[in-house]
């Protein structure tokens, strides 16, 4: 295949970018998207010119590294796939490809297309867990768990993490993602405990990342390669309200 | 090298109760005085350091990714062994550690194996603890699967995301430990050397991957929890990133390096579409569960539609040479028979290298929605990749390059020969002897930094109290001298070629010499071959950019130097052991319905290889292996 | 103000405005019963008990106004929290009505202030203060609604503004009937398919109850008071108490 490629060019993150356009050819239409980008980065080093900068890393679509918007939609037309998984069969030939990075003011670009995503990594540290110390865990099988709510919890825990969803909403939003996060511990009867405390630890980091409001759009739902749905914001936004209505009549406990 | 495997006293039942027992400790309120560096954010990197910092260590973690949840333990899929017995088939901890003693051929430390047989059963409990979402049961209880080498469910599993999900469990401990500022979590650094104070590891050097910027970082000991070099092929399921650097340093400083032939090739990957290939994908080997992996009898039929083909022109190879286990034979085992099969001219798919694994018994006895709900993903998966709908036209697999049990030499308490340095999960040589079984990995990652080395370390903290050396001491400058001085060489060459091309040419020569057959021919054809690519890399190499700020090409280019020469002491490693054993396959060593011939006269031993200067051959050592509890005997999976 | 505490607020005054909006347009079709029916419904509105009355007004205006400022808010976050847009910029899903809730609510905005200074304040045409519009019901004068609305609704401009507004009253309501339970946590998958479409359907049945009167008026089928019979035109006895 012959590919026109537009791609945001930017040397760091206090620098301006702009797009650069390239062309290649001999492309495998069975090659995938990173290879075809690691085709021309290839050929860019032969020019002696600087190869284009881009995440991955596990290039089978769990890692969550990949992180490209391309022609408009974060990672690409398939649904449910990620940049690393989409095969050049899916472009035609001669097509022009615009790619560009995560768009978002949490998620500064590092270089050309690689952003910094470790505001995600502050909300998981303000309440993300199930505070248990190594050792101390019961039988497994001690608690047993409604297959509906384990499979709940699984579909949201299959969250990978790369922020599609805040690139794709139009509002810079992230509580898709912290909404998975929290739906899938606060489901669990493990992370019962600490339900409340945990909704609005995560809600408060959210939102001091400088994140934008979710006016339900449900872009991000669209664009997730895991396709989590807006259940876990309606879970979010439902657990954060009972959190503070029970902060507000008894303060103490909360 | 003084190679002292601190094997505790008494009979395997007891050694690590007595261990633990005997050990020193160190006192909650002196914990704090000690900073321990983990590089790796791993499996076994995030469970170690997120148990070490809760028990009151200050600890230092890094990792190359953006986020320590993106290790690759993360693409894990199948599941993780344990043995608590939930479905009352016969399973113990005893068994676990028999089949893994036996699926390793015999090459592994006994007492580690059921050490780790021992931990498995509180890895589920912790996991569970911590909101893992095991696949359960209608009942609301665990459910476990069958997986490849063994005959008992053991195996617990979410979907086919496992990895992620333990993975997502020890990053959710870890992040609390970064949230209350007991580990100091550093991103996008790469470290690139160790550094010894007066025979002891006590710091790194890592680079800033973002910044450019080369940093020294000291601490009372360092782990290493960096992963497995799978990607000295060049082609692996391995991530991108995934090196040896980390590991290669540490031998370059006097750490042995155990067992670098012993490599696992998986059976079941999507086979290779061209030469544009960056990397290969697991499909996950709880597949076999219900497929069955089959090539057409005659050559002539390997370009037909499979779904025409009768079931009498059909070889399933695995089947028809291994009654008892089938299609679930252990990895080293079903892929070789993949190769022969293809080698035989019966291959299915481009470059002669496919066969196919069919799931239409499976879905004709169980319903398509039960295949989609066991294996859905990876349906997905395979269709994103390929194209193809597996529920309808079988799959196409392949072997590939998954797995290195090879790694640092460590002790029973994971320490290797140099003291301070410890070493976790697949970077370690371990527990898996010659060959891995499925589902194993994860759980070895986890014990050792969970359970393991969170008693281990302690020893050795207290032995040599605390006090860490200022980074502006004469190792560390030296130390950095010498990384900045390679970078500054990699820099300058500005030749022709890009570090990728020399990757890629070094992963066809270990494929093809090293691979999933060996020879004495061939290995030495290698030997000739790696130092002259290397040294042409040394001077044809480009580097593009710069050394400041982010530069992917120079991160890899550093890699890519290490393989080029971790590769030759591999097949220095592979051309010593003159036998067969698990995943090291010697052609002159086979029996004669071509299985993998052991020698446990010359050879039942661990081969510890150590540094002797630049280019020259290092020089073996040897921890020899005594099986008390397990009895030498053939492998059979017939 | 947490993000989520916004999106609440917008939900609840939402919700408020919502409900509000029904029970307004089944007031306004009372306009097809004849001038006596929605004299009669006005004057019953405005001789509630003066808390309740006031009550109303105040719970709409404190609603409206919180429902701006958190619009404003979050518009104003969103655009910071999204400094650099791409130069291709396509959505996957989300439907016309939900990307421009900004510009129905801002057309929406503009037509109550309007609205409210022609039927309320009736200071956009001050003639419908004069005694003109004041009528006698059952022995009580009244303000003459139906008079306002027939002479409001027969300048063909006012009529076209009002229809425009309406439309954009329909798009928003289209994604703000179901955005809202979202919100507030109190939908699902499920029930998401279902409030989407009843947030459509409720959007139509506001647009055309509401479109229904100027239409009506324009087409004659409301006709003006005169041609009832029995119309007390001599009733023209001017409380200024009523006067507002
Ligand atoms: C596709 C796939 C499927 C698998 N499926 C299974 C399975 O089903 N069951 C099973 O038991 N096992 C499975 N395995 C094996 C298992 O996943 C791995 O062996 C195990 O997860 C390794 O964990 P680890 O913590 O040792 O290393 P990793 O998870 O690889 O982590 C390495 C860490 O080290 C860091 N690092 C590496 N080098 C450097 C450096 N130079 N500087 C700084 N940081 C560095 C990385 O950033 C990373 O954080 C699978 C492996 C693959 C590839
Ligand atoms: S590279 Fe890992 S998800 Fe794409």
């Amino acid at each position: 295949m012959k590919l026109h490629l537009k791609i945001w060019r930017q040397n760091s993150a206090t620098e301006k970018g702009a797009f650069e356009r390239y062309t290649l050819s001999d492309v495998s239409a069975d090659a995938s998207f990173l290879e075809m980008l690691d085709i021309l980065n290839e050929q860019l080093i032969a020019e002696n010119k600087d190869p284009v900068a881009f995440d991955h890393d596990c290039r089978e679509g769990i890692c969550g590294m990949c992180s490209l918007t391309i022609n408009g939609v974060p990672h690409g037309p398939e649904r449910a796939t990620t940049a690393c998984q989409l095969h050049m069969r899916h472009f035609k030939d001669g097509e022009t490809i615009v790619i560009e990075p995560w768009r978002a003011k949490p998620f500064p670009v590092t270089k050309d297309l690689v952003v910094d995503r470790t505001p995600f990594d502050s909300v998981m540290q303000a309440g993300g867990f199930v505070s248990v110390r190594t050792g101390a865990s019961p039988e497994a099988n001690a608690t047993p768990v409604p297959k509906p709510i384990a499979e709940y919890a699984m579909d949201a825990a299959a969250c990978i993490g790369c922020g599609a969803c805040v690139a794709a909403c139009k509002n810079a939003s992230a509580m898709l993602f912290v909404g998975a996060k929290v739906s899938h511990l606060n489901s669990l009867p493990q992370g019962k405990p600490e339900k409340d405390r945990r909704v609005v630890a995560m809600v408060e980091a959210m939102d001091s990342a400088g994140f934008g409001n979710c006016r339900n759009y449900a872009e991000c739902e669209a664009v997730c390669p895991k396709e989590i749905s807006l259940d876990v914001i309606a879970q979010m936004n439902r657990d954060y309200a009972s959190a503070k209505i029970k902060q507000f009549f008894a303060p103490a406990e909360s | 090298m003084k190679l002292d495997a601190k094997i505790p006293e008494g009979p395997i039942q007891e050694k690590w109760e007595n261990h633990k027992a005997s050990v020193k400790l160190v006192n909650p309120a002196n914990r704090r005085k000690y900073h321990v560096i983990i590089v790796g954010s791993g499996l076994a990197g995030a469970s170690a350091a997120a148990t070490l910092a809760e028990q009151g260590y200050n600890v230092s973690c890094f990792c190359y990714q953006d986020s320590p949840r993106r290790a690759h333990s993360i693409a894990a899929q199948g599941g993780i062994n344990a043995a608590k017995n939930y479905h009352s088939d016969g399973d113990s901890v005893y068994r676990l550690f028999y089949d893994t003693v036996k699926g390793g051929d015999f090459r592994a430390r006994e007492a580690n194996v059921y050490r780790l047989a021992q931990e498995s059963v509180n890895i589920i409990d912790q996991c569970v603890a911590q909101g893992v979402p095991f696949a359960r049961e209608y009942g609301g209880y665990l459910a476990n699967r069958s997986f490849g080498g063994a005959q008992v469910s053991r195996t617990f599993y979410a979907r086919g995301q496992t990895g992620q999900q333990l993975l997502l469990g020890a990053y959710s401990a870890l992040s609390r430990q970064i949230g209350l500022g007991q580990v100091k979590m550093y991103n996008r650094h790469e470290m690139l050397d160790l550094v010894l104070v007066d025979g002891h590891a006590k710091g790194i050097i890592a680079r800033n991957l973002v910044t450019g910027e080369v940093e020294r970082w000291s601490g009372d000991a360092v782990v290493l929890a960096t992963g497995g070099y799978g990607n000295v092929f060049f082609l692996s399921t391995n991530a991108q990133g995934c090196n040896v650097t980390a590991a290669y340093r540490a031998y370059k400083r006097g750490a042995g390096f155990a067992n670098p032939c012993y490599t696992q090739i998986h059976p079941t990957c999507i086979p290779q579409h061209g030469d544009q290939q960056s990397k290969l994908t697991l499909m996950s080997e709880s597949l076999r569960n219900d497929g069955r992996v089959w090539v057409p009898k005659r050559a002539e039929d390997c370009q037909k539609n499979p779904n025409i083909i009768a079931e009498q022109d059909r070889d399933y190879y695995l089947e028809r040479k291994y009654p008892s286990f089938g299609n679930l034979a252990p990895r080293d085992i079903s892929s070789r028979a993949a190769k022969e099969a293809c080698d035989d001219g019966r291959s299915i798919a481009h470059g002669g290298q496919g066969v196919y694994l069919d799931f239409s018994d499976a879905i004709n006895r169980l319903g398509e929605s039960v295949i989609r709900e066991r294996y859905g993903n990876l349906f997905e998966m395979y269709e994103r990749i390929t194209g193809d709908n597996a529920y309808k036209t079988p799959m196409k697999i392949y072997p590939a390059v998954h797995y290195t049990m090879g790694g640092l030499w460590v002790d029973y308490n994971l320490m290797s020969n140099v003291p301070g340095l410890f070493v976790l999960g697949e970077a370690n040589f371990s527990d898996h002897g010659a060959n891995r079984l499925g589902a194993s990995a994860l759980m070895q990652g986890l014990a050792d930094g969970y359970f393991v080395l969170p008693n281990t370390l302690p020893d050795y903290l207290a032995r040599v109290g605390a006090g860490r050396p200022s980074v502006n001491s004469e190792p560390f400058n030296q130390a950095e001298a010498s990384v900045k001085g390679r970078m500054d060489k990699l820099m300058s060459i500005q030749g022709k070629r890009s570090a990728r091309s020399f990757h890629m040419e070094l992963g066809k020569i270990m494929w093809e010499y090293c691979g999933m057959a060996r020879n004495e021919a061939g290995l030495k054809k290698a030997l000739e071959r790696i130092p002259a690519l290397r040294e042409e890399f040394w001077q044809d190499v480009r580097v593009p950019g710069q050394k400041e700020g982010l530069n992917p090409e120079l991160e890899r280019a550093g890699r890519v130097a290490d393989f080029l020469e971790f590769a030759e002491m591999m097949c220095y490693d592979a051309l010593d052991r003159d036998e067969s054993c698990g995943g090291h396959f010697r052609t002159e060593h086979q029996t004669d319905d071509g299985e993998a011939k052991r020698d446990d006269e010359r050879f039942a031993h661990v081969s510890v290889w150590e540094h002797t200067g630049e280019g020259a051959r290092p020089e073996k050592h040897v921890e020899p292996l005594h099986y008390e509890e397990v009895h030498f005997a053939t492998r059979s999976y017939k | 103000m947490s993000s989520l505490l916004k999106k609440y607020l917008m939900a609840l005054t939402g919700f408020v405005m919502v409900g509000f909006v029904f029970v307004h347009m089944l007031g306004n079709l009372q306009m097809f019963n004849g001038p006596d029916a929605i004299n009669e419904y006005a004057h019953f509105l405005q001789t509630l008990p003066k808390g309740v009355f006031w009550g109303f007004r105040i719970t709409l205006l404190a609603s409206l106004i919180i429902h701006v400022w958190m619009a404003i808010l979050l518009v104003k976050e969103n655009k910071a929290a999204r400094p650099e847009d791409y130069s291709v910029n396509t959505s996957v899903q989300a439907s016309l009505a939900s990307r421009t809730m900004g510009i129905s609510g801002s057309f929406l905005l503009f037509f109550i202030i309007f609205h409210i200074f022609h039927f309320t304040v009736r200071s956009i045409f001050p003639e419908y203060q004069s005694e003109a519009f004041y009528t006698a019901l059952d022995g009580e004068t009244v303000y003459n609604v139906y008079k306002m609305v027939v002479a409001g609704f027969s300048k063909t401009w006012v009529s076209v503004v009002y229809v425009v507004c309406m439309a954009f009253l329909c798009a928003h309501l289209a994604h703000a009937v179901s955005s809202m339970f979202q919100s507030l946590g109190l939908r699902n998958r499920t029930w998401k398919v279902r409030l989407d479409r009843f947030a459509v359907l409720y959007g139509w049945v506001i647009f055309l109850g509401f479109i229904a009167v100027p239409i009506g008026v324009l087409t004659h089928v409301i006709k003006p008071e005169s041609s009832f019979t029995g119309t007390p035109a001599e009733a023209l006895v001017i409380n200024t108490n009523l006067s507002q």
